[in-house]
């Protein structure tokens, strides 16, 4: 696994956020000078990476390309994987991302001002296309299996895992590298701040987001990359790799209703199709990563659908959103991998600012604080515009 | 622009904007197999000569343009024609 985040650049450093309950938003002024609603969003550093990749790799790299290089660089050492493998094995790559705007705004500018294509140069196109993450990534770790790039808005890098579970699970690949990664900046959240579905509690920017809490008023954006490597079992065996976890189930579906305002049968039938698949029983899930953004509607349709799972075990349900903020195409990837670190680590991380329940989400068993927990399971939703939803379920393996 | 001034500024811009190893550029340097120099770079030299020395470069004249000597002069005779 490997992560890059706005609550730590590193695995060390994001678990011991997630034990602290530590915030990664901030109040940005460019977006209020820019005319947003809402200046708040999760902010991590732009990676360096003159004199780590040649100029050729960097200058078709968007930002959230040079966030996943990171994260897969981390991933491939945490799994012990030396280019020379990558070499020698058919390992593939699919990553989620539904979006690349700055590049697609930079160069349309570029041609507007000079009325001539020839001005915009070489990078722009690899850096402008939503495929640019898998894209770039198998040029550079020369990779040779499956490559190709999930858009599910903010379901992507869940589905991504998914689909590279099953096609293991097939036996059509043994080893895929899986992620998600969002790009942080103004111009790729305009047109969602235009739905007024952000936060603005600007006041208090590490207490915006405060998924399920009764005060909630919206989300906060986000972004980063996460990598999860991914391969069969006999293939971790062979290598003596250290197994993580074991993905067991992945369910989907679509709500087949509005674009934007989620629902509670959707999810509830991922949730139940992931069950199902993993071959468990919905009592065996130990821990819930919700996918509750703090918006109002989303949070009480995802807990009425939790409920209607989980009724009767009740088990711990956080959001790490409340500490990343929403990491969209790459929060279904980062937040498998908080909760890996969580089963791994025995604890679950709090839903910060859940300071009081509503009506409906008080029917959940939230985890407000750090809490000492045994995971055997978890199961992580990821839901998004257009109505698509992805449950994932993950054990600890079983020797 | 003289000559040479011309081509201490195109050298530059190769190590800044490019890459190139300076012990890598002289005169004979093919530019594709000692610079690799590639098609896509090619398309970044069009960027590069317009915000530099203010003109826009034509594929169809690159098409004898192989060393660095023939770059060096392409430029050169553009700039000063006479």
């Amino acid at each position: 696994m490997g992560i890059y985040s706005v609550i730590g650049k590193n695995l060390t450093e994001v678990e011991d956020s997630l034990r602290q309950g530590r915030s990664g938003i901030i109040y940005d002024p460019l977006r209020k000078e820019m005319g947003f609603r809402s200046a708040l969003t999760g902010m991590v550093e732009r990676p360096q990476l003159k004199g780590v990749l040649d100029r050729r790799m960097r200058i078709g790299l968007p930002v959230q390309g040079e966030y996943a290089y990171i994260s897969t660089l981390e991933a491939l050492k945490h799994a012990g994987i030396e280019q020379s493998y990558l070499d020698a094995h058919e390992v593939g790559i699919l990553f989620g991302n539904d979006s690349s705007a700055v590049p697609v705004v930079e160069s349309v500018d570029i041609l507007r001002q000079k009325k001539d294509t020839m001005m915009i140069g070489s990078g722009y196109i690899f850096q402008s296309m939503n495929s640019t993450v898998s894209m770039n990534l198998s040029v550079i770790f020369r990779l040779k299996g499956v490559n190709f790039t999930l858009s599910g808005a903010c379901a992507s890098g869940s589905h991504a895992i998914g689909i590279g579970y099953l096609l293991i699970r097939q036996g059509l690949q043994e080893m895929i590298i899986c992620g998600g990664a969002q790009e942080i900046n103004p111009e790729s959240t305009a047109s969602f701040d235009a739905l007024n579905a952000f936060s603005i509690r600007e006041s208090d920017p590490t207490r915006a987001s405060r998924p399920f809490d009764r005060d909630r008023d919206g989300l906060v954006p986000s972004g980063g990359a996460a990598t999860v490597i991914i391969e069969s079992y006999e293939s971790a065996i062979k290598r003596g790799a250290t197994i993580f976890g074991e993905v067991i189930g992945y369910g989907f579906s679509s709500n087949g209703d509005h674009i934007s305002m989620p629902n509670v049968d959707g999810p509830v039938r991922a949730m139940q199709k992931a069950i199902a698949d993993a071959g468990i029983k919905s009592s065996e899930i130990d821990y819930i990563n919700a996918h509750a953004t703090s918006t109002p509607a989303g949070d009480k349709n995802e807990a009425r659908s939790i409920d209607m799972v989980f009724g009767n075990s009740r088990p711990l349900v956080s959001s790490t959103k409340s500490m990343t903020g929403h990491e969209m195409w790459m929060g279904g990837a980062s937040e498998v991998i908080y909760s890996t670190l969580m089963m791994n680590h025995g604890f679950v991380a709090p839903n910060i600012n859940f300071d009081n329940p509503d009506e409906v989400t008080s029917l959940l068993n939230i985890a407000s604080e750090n809490t000492p927990h045994e995971i055997n399971a978890f199961l992580s939703n990821s839901f998004g515009f257009g109505g698509t939803n992805s449950s994932l379920i993950v054990r600890k393996v079983q020797v | 622009m003289q000559n040479d001034e011309i081509i201490r500024k195109i050298n530059q811009l190769l190590i800044d904007e490019i890459e190139i190893e300076e012990t890598q550029i002289h005169p004979a340097a093919d530019l594709k197999k000692d610079l690799g120099i590639d098609s896509l770079d090619f398309v970044d030299l069009f960027v590069i000569v317009e915000n530099n020395f203010g003109f826009k470069m034509k594929a169809e004249e690159m098409a004898d343009v192989k060393s660095l000597q023939d770059f060096y002069s392409y430029i050169i005779k553009r700039i000063n024609p006479n």
